[in-house]
């Protein structure tokens, strides 16, 4: 067994997330340099530009990329080796408490969903979810979630009688509905599979994967072209100012699941699709 | 909508605040305007206490009549700065109290993203607009505003409200007075 003690988190997620709120991962912003080039409108291409300066603001200004700086949450893959020591919760929310107070973040949490002055004050606590994976590493993605666009994403409980049409009417007609809301060029992350409870988790899981990977599933990955396809055909565009670019890529996950259900989630992912991994 | 071919060859409408009813009347959806000087953000909480405030008729810490409210919780300034990224939150959070808040004078209202046909009414009704910034544009934005002082509402933290003086910040008209709109999934009203 690999001793670990969970205060050895703090210190690297803690520069992570400071990290993550003023650097636009690189495929994100190839992927809206390659989409400036190409969408056929010049009102999405201004848009695109001005998105492109903003990552450069948030560079060269020290600014936060988006005011949102998001809810802070963790999957933390532990090896099966590995003897974790500690209070693992409360080594990552000493992490987010101590970047989002030095870095001039934007507390987003309320400890109490019904009271509106609840704001905890340090964006805590994280969200963590929990896997084991063999090994002897401890593996943390985390993302830095905005509101705007969790707020539009989605479950539905299909019928399996639905199949694959179902899954990309419903898909395509949130995305149609959400409009410039959150704020598109998005990332979609869908979870196909499961059940009520982890299909969104591998939605979530989804966003960490690179732009534009496709899924190593033949199937899969032909579906998450087919969805992106049908997705920028509507025209929604950048901030839903019309365009060919609603979204930057679709990821998709799946998983066994119940032969009378098909559940599908939606994770919406904005432009600034703040994420980054740490392993120890 | 909106020609979605028009705006950008165009060069931006400079708008200077507060608001004359004449200037809102000329606006049309789908304009490039740049902002010049005194908008006020409030978002989900600030809007329940104006609204509370105004239903009771008790005084208001701000004057609405030609205000333009944005719909933004900064991050806080880091020194010497004033504040920090602020672009705008989603608009249609703020739909159920934009009407009330036109018809009490104020002339624009500033965030991203379609909202109900309540409030395309009501800018039609009021002489009023809505504009949309950049969303997800916080450095940007953050970077054209140079005055912000906290008005009301502290306890609010990032919900409170702030009067902010921005420069050359750049905003499209949404809907302007006369039902258009810029979005491409909406037609203008008749």
């Amino acid at each position: 067994m690999r001793q670990l003690s969970a205060s050895q988190l703090t210190a690297p997620v803690r520069a992570l997330l400071l990290e993550m709120a003023f650097r636009l991962p690189e495929d994100v912003r190839q992927a809206l340099a390659c989409a400036r080039g190409t969408d056929r409108s010049p009102r999405a291409r201004e848009i695109l530009g001005l998105l492109l300066d903003n990552v450069a603001a948030a560079e060269t200004e020290s600014l936060p990329l988006c005011q949102d700086t998001g809810l802070v949450v963790v999957f933390a893959e532990v090896g099966e080796e590995v003897c974790l020591e500690g209070h693992l919760q409360g080594a990552i929310d000493e992490a987010v408490a101590a970047a989002y107070t030095e870095g001039y973040l934007r507390p987003s949490v309320l400890a109490d969903p019904l009271r509106r002055n609840s704001n905890t004050g340090a964006n805590t606590p994280a969200i963590i979810h929990l896997e084991w994976v063999p090994g002897d590493q401890l593996t943390l993605h985390v993302v830095a979630k905005g509101g705007g666009s969790e707020n539009q994403s989605g479950l539905w409980m299909l019928s399996p009688s639905h199949g694959r049409e179902g899954i990309i009417s419903a898909v395509v007609e949130r995305v149609r509905r959400a409009g410039g809301q959150p704020c598109p060029p998005l990332i979609l992350g869908l979870g196909i599979g499961g059940n009520f409870e982890t299909a969104p988790l591998l939605a979530k899981r989804s966003l960490f994967r690179s732009l534009g990977e496709p899924s190593p599933d033949p199937d899969v990955a032909a579906l998450e072209a087919e969805i992106l396809a049908a997705v920028n055909a509507t025209g929604v565009g950048p901030l839903g100012m019309g365009g060919d670019t609603t979204a930057l890529a679709v990821h998709a996950l799946t998983a066994p699941c119940h032969l009378a259900s098909l559940p599908v989630a939606l994770n919406v992912q904005c432009h600034a699709a703040r994420h980054g991994t740490v392993v120890i | 909508m909106s020609d979605p071919t028009a705006s950008s060859e165009a060069t931006p409408l400079r708008l200077d605040l507060p608001w004359d009813h004449e200037c809102v009347a000329a606006l049309r959806a789908g304009q490039d305007v740049r902002l010049y000087g005194e908008i006020f953000t409030a978002r989900d909480a600030a809007h329940a206490r104006l609204l509370a405030a105004l239903e009771a008729g008790e005084p208001l810490p701000l004057e609405l009549e030609g205000a333009t409210l944005y719909y933004c919780g900064p991050t806080p300034g880091r020194p010497p700065r004033v504040v920090g990224a602020a672009g705008p939150t989603t608009s249609s959070r703020m739909d159920r109290y934009a009407p009330a808040l036109y018809r009490a004078g104020v002339r624009a209202t500033l965030g991203k993203g379609e909202r109900g046909l309540s409030v395309r009414e009501a800018c039609c009704e009021c002489g009023a607009v809505y504009l949309i910034t950049v969303g997800g544009g916080g450095a940007l934005l953050g970077s054209r505003i140079v005055e912000a002082e906290v008005i009301a509402y502290p306890e609010l933290g990032p919900e409170a409200i702030r009067r902010l003086v921005v420069e050359d910040f750049p905003a499209w008209v949404a809907y302007d007075a006369h039902g258009g709109s810029i979005f491409s999934d909406e037609e203008d009203l008749p």
